[in-house]
């Protein structure tokens, strides 16, 4: 296998599948995705949308099939694989009692970043939480957690993101402040992968859509051919075949 | 990042995030002064029979301390799901478990700054003539029930009924290891030579070695998905 990174695709997933003992949450799934694409993949709850997003991620094997990082497997315990990975889940990843200085330049330090005080005190400048660095998180409302979320995964400088519903809880201003960071991102030609209900706001800010149903990959285009009344009909013929 | 600089990290996060709070070391040390106090009702520890029971009472009074400690050490790891944060992270996963054990560790050796001292003078016994003795088999002791009681914690994280389940696995695993740390402290304040103890200090020894190598295999397949 050529494991040059610059000539592999930044995701790809080889017939995945996951199963949890009779339930099948992800389904021979295939997919490629190039540096600089922003996959938005849609789907109903329960269609293994998460599961995917962790299997990408490393953090759980897929029973068959493989995900590769940047030509590594993402469970091949390679530190490379990790690094390249920023994971921003419905789950915080943060720590209530510490400070969030405290927590970015724990993460930052378990990454081995330089000057991790001063890389965490630009990151969070660039979130808007520079006047609450030194305030425990545990007194922070849900969208700046979320913005301290986005902050603690991109510590590392990760060239793929992966967002699981990152927009979940979020007040207008927290909203478009994540909106406006995943535009940088994009723009940086990083990969990412989100996770969303919200079709106008995923298809604004992809490059790619997908569908995923009980499972399976049932619909994969350019976001720019997407037109919002043909996917919203696939999307309920295709979620009312599977019996949601 | 390097092996013990990962454990070095986790651990002083643990133990800053003990400091906020002191959830931890202050309900350990209540429970641990409250065991002490009652032995020291019960039994007549004027007389040198009432002694006898010292060590057995110190040694209870460590494993409330130490049940607590452990209970209470991934707690901050499932509240949301920082767990998985650390597994993400470029590190050795057995990393995780030294640097919780390490904090464990330290926590509990602060806790028993307070609880030796009180047996000391509840107890009514002289350890200063055997002070180092003593204070190895104390550091060998909580060691082994911190490296049981760690991976335990870790395997009981994700179930509803862990703070009961952690005490009854810990427990029996622990056991040879208590066994030897109560007959050393024992034997050491009653004045037995220390050709008679040297057994129970290698059960210690091979004890801690086992259970701190097992970890480091094992830790990985135990929290992973």
């Amino acid at each position: 296998m050529d494991t040059n990174p610059q000539e592999q695709p930044a995701v790809e997933l080889d017939q995945v599948t996951k199963r949890f003992g009779h339930l099948t949450a992800v389904n021979g799934i295939s997919l490629r995705i190039e540096k600089g694409e922003f996959l938005t993949i849609f789907g109903p709850n329960g269609a293994g949308k998460t599961t995917l997003i962790r299997i990408m991620a490393g953090l759980m094997a897929a029973t068959e099939g493989q995900a590769l990082i940047n030509g590594r497997p993402a469970r091949d315990h390679d530190d490379q694989a990790r690094r390249d990975i920023g994971l921003i889940s419905h789950q915080t990843f943060t720590y209530g009692q510490l400070t969030a200085m405290e927590n970015l330049v724990f993460f930052a330090r378990l990454y081995g970043v330089q000057n991790p005080a001063d890389k965490c005190g630009r990151l969070l400048e660039e979130v808007g939480l520079s006047k609450r660095a030194h305030e425990p998180v545990r007194s922070f409302s849900r969208g700046m957690i979320q913005r301290l979320s986005i902050a603690r995964a991109l510590v590392h400088d990760p060239s793929i993101i992966l967002l699981d519903e990152p927009f979940t809880g979020l007040d207008q201003h927290a909203a478009e402040t994540l909106k406006r960071q995943l535009v940088r991102l994009r723009d940086e030609k990083r990969a990412l992968v989100m996770i969303t209900h919200n079709l106008e706001q995923g298809v604004a800010l992809g490059t790619r859509v997908a569908l995923q149903v009980a499972g399976k990959i049932v619909l994969d285009q350019p976001a720019g051919q997407v037109d919002a009344a043909h996917f919203n009909q696939v999307y309920f013929e295709k979620v009312g075949e599977a019996h949601y | 990042m390097g092996f013990f600089q990962s454990i070095y990290v986790i651990a002083g996060k643990d133990i800053a995030l003990e400091m906020r709070g002191k959830e931890i070391i202050t309900t350990s040390v209540f429970f641990s002064m409250l065991t002490i106090l009652v032995f020291g009702f019960a039994f007549d520890l004027a007389h040198a029979q009432g002694q006898q029971f010292a060590a057995g009472g110190l040694w209870v009074a460590i494993l409330f301390s130490g049940a607590l400690t452990m209970n209470r050490s991934f707690m901050h790891e499932k509240e949301n799901d920082c767990l998985s944060a650390l597994m993400l992270a470029p590190l050795d996963r057995s990393a995780i478990y030294f640097g919780k054990m390490g904090a464990n560790l330290i926590l509990m050796l602060a806790a028993e700054l307070f609880i030796v001292p009180a047996s000391i003078v509840i107890f009514n016994v002289d350890v200063m003539e055997r002070f180092l003795p003593q204070m190895a088999a104390l550091f060998l002791g909580t060691l082994g029930f911190t490296a049981v009681g760690t991976l335990v914690a870790a395997m009981s994280v994700n179930l509803r009924v862990r703070e009961m389940l952690g005490p009854l696995l810990t427990l029996p695993v622990v056991a040879p290891a208590l066994i030897a740390a109560v007959k050393i402290s024992g034997g050491l304040i009653n004045g037995d030579p220390m050709d008679e103890l040297w057994v129970w200090y290698q059960v210690l020894a091979v004890f801690d070695v086992i259970y701190l190598v097992a970890p480091w295999l094992l830790f990985e397949k135990l929290v992973d998905e």
